[in-house]
């Protein structure tokens, strides 16, 4: 770019078309407010003071007792386990979805895509009350049963993105190839559809489980008693007293959802 | 031979396009493929070609017609029923396997034993020369490597029948030279019939044994290349395949006028020439066909000489056309440019053609 500015310079007419007066500290500012929540959390996990604003000295203590509150731990098996049938088992009708869509009309295509891509951006908390009617009307048991079924429901359409977005890139002519070559529907779809779209598959999965651990709302309201998930205990933990062990568990938390989004980066950096 | 291997019968498929309109792909096409015979399907751009090799495939199905393998009806039947390969134009070739991968897919899809399977993924690689290539991905490949292993590919299923949709089109020129004659070796040694798509007349030519020409959906001569170039069947042919003077003249006593108040005695067009009573015709007549005369019987003034290595190009003001005539570059008297020429249409090559 300082040849490009060099030249401007010199010639005295040339406009550097990606130099916006001003913008250069908004764009700071964005990165700033975006991030210092986080890095509050991360650097207050490690304060051994009991009250949260003031700083006290370097101390891992909060960790220690994040890792002794048994509590805690109950709270993160259910979110693993919620989260791994939830990943599973929405990642698997994505990928039924998204075949299936394959074949559609294109009007059909464009309704059903929209349909299942909407609960996107329909606000969560009228799905999380719909779906909590909905399991006591119909009977589902709350707690990890009903947890597993609606985090299931909500995830299929994260777990559906990356995977519609690379079939649609995907080139016919192999698939053409593979009948000609005597490959039945079966046969296609085991060694070569799915092989091509694995990656995508993979990613589908790491979005679903990302967003399965992460979910309040929805689980907030069908949890129970007795299948409180992480976010759901933290939540709890604020009402009653506000401890620095809050800051150690979140930022774990973000520690895992920093190896995902690294982990998936790489995944779609590979396919290429 | 069996003359009647792969039979075409009255196919014809007519797509919808998106504007509402129709495309008569094919419109009522028949032919008959031989046994171990090189026939190519020739044309422009749009005219049929890859959706005849797709009906045959199983990637199309037509509206109406019949397809005949060895007397039995594959028509009917799905892509992968069928005992015929296609060399696609694209390669689709599997970018999440190797070379071999690629190979051996078909013969995997037979249940062909694996000891079996490896022996003709080696032969097929050795038959397109890409012995030690076994396990790059297709994406480490040329275009023309890549192109070698579509081909290996569909060989090593000895199909029937192999279906090449411009398999060389996107080489260049040199490779292309070379794959041409691989290809006609090839197709020699394994004695596979081939049905060769293309739109390149001088590859039909060196290449097929018999050509279809194709217009808009229909076959308009089916020929040997001898024939198709020599007797073309109408001023469409005569200009698709190879270069032609197509000249505008009317039928007069003894002979045909043309431009400039030349005269052509009928008896110097080719014999099975059709001359009307009356009327207008068509002249066509190659340039290697035409010589320089003292006397000849068209006359006209020359525009431009254009030297090309093993010939020289003469265009000529005839009346108001040009005719091109081309003369070898050894041994005859260049023409200079301005100068009056008067030229004769040798063996009596020259004939008349249906506009
Ligand atoms: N799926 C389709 N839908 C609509 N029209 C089609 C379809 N496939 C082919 N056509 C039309 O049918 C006609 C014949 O197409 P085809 O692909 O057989 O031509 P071609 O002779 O192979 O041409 P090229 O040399 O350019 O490959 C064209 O006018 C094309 O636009
Ligand atoms: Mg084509």
């Amino acid at each position: 770019m300082s040849h490009t500015n060099t030249a401007s310079r010199k010639r005295g007419k040339l406009v550097n078309l990606r130099n916006f007066p001003g913008f250069n500290p908004a764009a700071w500012f964005v990165l700033f407010f975006l991030y210092s929540p986080l890095v509050y959390v991360v650097i207050y996990s490690f304060n051994s003071s009991r009250i949260g604003a003031v700083w006290e000295s370097f101390s891992v203590k909060w960790y220690g007792k994040v890792f002794e509150n048994t509590d805690i731990q109950r709270a993160l098996k259910n979110s693993l386990q919620v989260g791994f049938v939830a990943t599973v088992l929405s990642t698997l009708l994505a990928v039924m979805a998204a075949l299936g869509l394959l074949r559609m009309q294109r009007a059909g295509k464009a309704v059903a895509m929209a349909l299942i891509g909407a609960p996107l951006i329909i606000a969560e908390i009228v799905l999380a009350v719909g779906t909590l009617g909905l399991f006591i009307a119909v009977g589902v048991p709350l707690g990890k049963i009903g947890l597993m079924v609606a985090h299931t429901a909500f995830c299929i359409p994260f777990a559906l993105l990356p995977i519609r977005a690379r079939l649609s890139q995907l080139d016919m002519a192999p698939f053409e190839a593979a009948s000609d070559l005597g490959a039945n529907e079966r046969q296609i779809l085991r060694r070569i559809t799915l092989p091509l779209l694995a990656p995508a598959i993979f990613a589908g999965a790491l979005l679903a489980f990302a967003i399965s651990i992460d979910d309040f709302i929805t689980s907030f309201f069908v949890a129970g008693p007795g299948a409180t998930t992480l976010p759901v205990y933290i939540f709890g933990m604020i009402r009653s007293t506000v401890t620095p062990e809050v800051n150690a568990i979140s930022t774990l938390l973000l520690l895992f959802s920093g190896s995902v989004l690294i982990g998936s980066y790489l995944i779609q950096r590979k396919r290429r | 031979m069996n003359e009647k291997y792969l039979e075409i019968r009255n196919i014809t498929k007519v797509f919808q396009t998106p504007e509402g309109g129709e495309v008569r792909a094919l419109d009522d096409v028949s032919l008959d493929i031989a046994s171990g015979e090189f026939f190519i399907l020739l044309g422009p751009s749009g005219c049929g070609k890859t959706t005849l090799l797709r009906s045959i495939a199983g990637l199309e199905y037509p509206d109406s017609g019949e397809i005949v393998l060895q007397g039995e009806r594959i028509d009917d039947k799905p892509p992968y029923e069928r005992p015929v390969n296609t060399v696609f134009q694209s390669y689709a070739l599997f970018p999440h396997m190797t070379v071999s991968a690629n190979i051996a897919f078909g013969l995997e899809m037979e249940n062909v034993d694996k000891a079996q399977v490896s022996a003709r993924v080696t032969e097929a690689l050795a038959q397109v020369r890409l012995e030690g290539y076994e396990n790059r991905m297709p994406s480490q490949l040329s275009g023309g490597q890549q192109q070698r292993v579509a081909l290996a590919r569909a060989l090593a299923k000895k199909p029937k029948v192999l279906l090449l949709d411009e398999p060389l089109s996107a080489l260049d020129l040199k490779l292309r030279r070379g794959m041409q004659v691989e290809l006609k070796r090839l197709q020699r040694e394994t004695g596979i019939t081939f049905v060769f798509v293309t739109h390149d007349q001088e590859e039909a030519m060196s290449m097929g044994d018999r050509i279809a020409v194709f217009s808009e959906g229909k076959i308009v001569q089916l020929d040997t290349p001898v024939e198709v170039y020599r007797r073309p069947v109408n001023a469409y042919v005569a200009d698709f395949i190879g270069e032609t003077n197509l000249i505008k003249g009317t039928v007069v006593a003894g002979g045909i006028s043309l431009p400039g108040g030349n005269i052509l005695p009928t008896d110097q067009l080719a014999a099975d020439s059709v001359i009307p009573a009356s009327g207008e015709v068509t002249v066509a007549i190659r340039p290697e066909d035409l010589v320089l005369a003292t006397n000849g019987m068209i006359s006209g003034t020359v525009r431009d000489v254009i030297f090309t290595g093993d010939s020289v190009r003469v265009h000529v003001a005839v009346g108001d056309v040009e005719v091109i005539a081309s003369l070898a570059s050894y041994g005859t008297q260049i023409p200079e440019q301005g100068s009056k020429v008067t030229l004769n249409p040798e063996h009596r090559a020259a004939r008349t053609v249906a506009s």
